[in-house]
């Protein structure tokens, strides 16, 4: 048999590398060109209204005037609302599929449930809340309803993101507080939770950012065209920045005066949006140099 | 005097078998050193005596493990007061994510101790008996994450002896730390085991010749030679010690 000449060879072999090497660096950066072109696109549209005028006052004038600090107010309630309902119960949960039940069919059934609770559209969430916490315990449309709804959505994020913030926790640490004569508990009262509160954090403001950008649940639960004025009690509607990007889009009363507005709007959303996922990172790596393992 | 025992050992991590009739003595204020190449069992055997082997699923237990001549797997004993009588040192040191001082305290506190001026005074000397005290008594209130991994491992000591146990379980103390603080460990057992049972597994055969009175060879979840630390390194009885001190495999 004939041996390929090597010079050849190596030339083929260079040629198809850099080939490969294109097609992915090409896709690669397509993806982040995406994401720079939408970011630009949302800045320049948006930028010409944001003031601090926008940010603090009303809207006016069929919603082609003023500002959007209602929609911001309202956002910041159901974010906050949404993180007192689903904080507790998920690290409860977590903690409950780590420490207590490490293997074994309860585990089981719960993990399944969480990632199929994961799975379930947005929309849905919104429905059932709407029937349960709006109809049925009778909160009527109201922040209150509005937050347990979006609670529910993020509580598969927060049970997981727990979940892997404590099986990362070295199980030395259990052994040596159990070896001294703790208690289950006392282990992950005083030693687990604290070495992986970091991760609890970070998933904690992930899910931030994801109730901030959630419109389909609050749409039957709590959210309002337009209120004239800011929301009283938990038991009041409230405006929210995604609702309200899709009213000033859609069904305004003049769309076309107020699509800078919409587009203001957006720009504020994803400001929030990515300001909370730096956080997170900035939080992560602050905790992860405070409480370092070795 | 004898103070641990096993009479027919036998461990099953589910189907494997991975301690097979270990019956064995071991003395108080002696250090014994179990050695054997990865997986023998050495580890599993020492995790008997403070029943650590139980937080492992699918684990089962068969024979008699005897502390001051009562089994400890009896019905009805009571586990956190058996682990409150023996402390545990792991491979790498793993101090809690708290100060210096509340590491040393965690034992007593999680044990319902809140007497202030008690706790100090067990806190303090505790850390004297690592000779620790020197390097640490001006930042008690500084993290623990702060010290070296050697000094580390000394505040682990530390804090398993602030609850006044009478034995000291090692699981490979010093693997994860320089020559330096090895030795510092080393000396220290020296001096402990004037008061407690030390048993120490190890992958260092140096370190067994050095430290231990007696030494335990496990191969294979078998219990291979059991003698003085110094027969055994210098005169073996059967070919597999000999084989394995001398590095022919393992």
């Amino acid at each position: 048999m004939k041996l390929p000449d090597e010079n050849k060879l190596e030339k083929l072999k260079k040629r198809r590398q850099r080939i490969a090497f294109i097609i992915l660096g090409t896709i690669g950066y397509s993806i982040v060109a995406i994401l720079i072109s939408i970011l630009t696109f949302i800045i320049v549209k948006g930028i010409s209204v944001i003031s601090w005028d926008f940010l603090t006052s009303m809207p006016e004038e069929g919603m082609t005037k003023g500002g959007i600090f209602p929609a911001i107010l309202g956002s910041f309630y159901l974010v906050t609302g949404s993180i007192i309902v689903a904080f507790p119960i998920g690290i409860m949960a977590a903690i409950y599929m780590n420490e207590y039940v490490k293997h074994g069919t309860a585990k089981k059934i719960i993990k399944q449930m969480t990632n199929n609770l994961a799975g379930v559209p947005s929309i849905v969430f919104g429905l059932f809340g709407m029937a349960l916490f709006v109809n049925k315990l009778g909160f009527g449309d109201s922040i209150i309803a509005g937050s347990f709804t979006l609670g529910l959505l993020i509580l598969p994020i927060i049970i997981r993101t727990t979940e892997e913030a404590l099986k990362s926790v070295d199980d030395t640490f259990r052994q040596a507080s159990i070896g001294l004569g703790a208690s289950k508990w006392q282990t992950t009262k005083n030693v687990v939770l604290p070495i992986a509160f970091p991760k609890i954090i970070t998933g904690m403001i992930l899910s931030i950012g994801r109730v901030s950008g959630e419109t389909a649940p609050i749409l039957f639960t709590v959210a309002a065209y337009f209120l004239p004025r800011l929301p009283q009690s938990m038991f009041d509607q409230a405006m929210a920045l995604p609702y309200h990007l899709y009213v000033l889009a859609t069904s305004g009363t003049n769309i076309s005066e107020s699509r800078p507005m919409a587009y203001g709007t957006a720009l504020v959303l994803v400001v929030i949006v990515l300001f909370t996922n730096l956080l997170a990172n900035a939080l992560r790596k602050y905790f992860s140099n405070k409480v370092k393992m070795n | 005097m004898i103070k641990l025992e096993t009479i027919n050992a036998n461990v099953y991590y589910g189907a494997s078998h991975a301690l097979k009739n270990i019956s064995m003595q071991l003395e108080s204020n002696t250090v014994t050193a179990l050695i054997g190449p990865s997986g023998c069992g050495k580890s599993t055997y020492l995790r008997l005596f403070n029943r650590m082997n139980d937080l492992i699923e699918n684990i089962r237990i068969e024979g008699e493990i005897l502390i001051d001549g009562k089994n400890i797997y009896q019905k009805g004993t009571n586990v956190d007061s058996l682990r409150k009588s023996t402390g545990m040192i792991f491979q790498k040191p793993n101090p809690f994510p708290k100060s210096i001082f509340e590491n040393v305290a965690y034992g007593l506190r999680v044990n319902g101790i809140s007497d202030a001026a008690f706790i100090q005074e067990r806190v303090e000397t505790s850390i004297q008996q690592v000779a620790l005290w020197d390097e640490v008594k001006d930042k008690l209130k500084k993290s623990a994450f702060e010290l070296s991994g050697g000094q580390q491992q000394r505040l682990c000591i530390a804090r398993a002896l602030a609850i006044q146990p009478s034995i000291i379980l090692m699981d490979e103390p010093t693997s994860a730390l320089d020559p330096i603080s090895t030795s510092k460990i080393e000396e220290l057992m020296y001096e402990l085991k004037t008061k407690y049972t030390i048993v120490i597994v190890t992958h260092n055969m140096q370190q067994a010749a050095r430290v231990s009175d007696k030494t335990a060879f496990f191969y294979l979840g078998e219990l291979i030679e059991y003698s003085k630390t110094k027969e055994l390194f210098t005169n073996p009885k059967i070919e597999k010690t000999q084989n394995y001190i001398t590095g022919r495999f393992g």
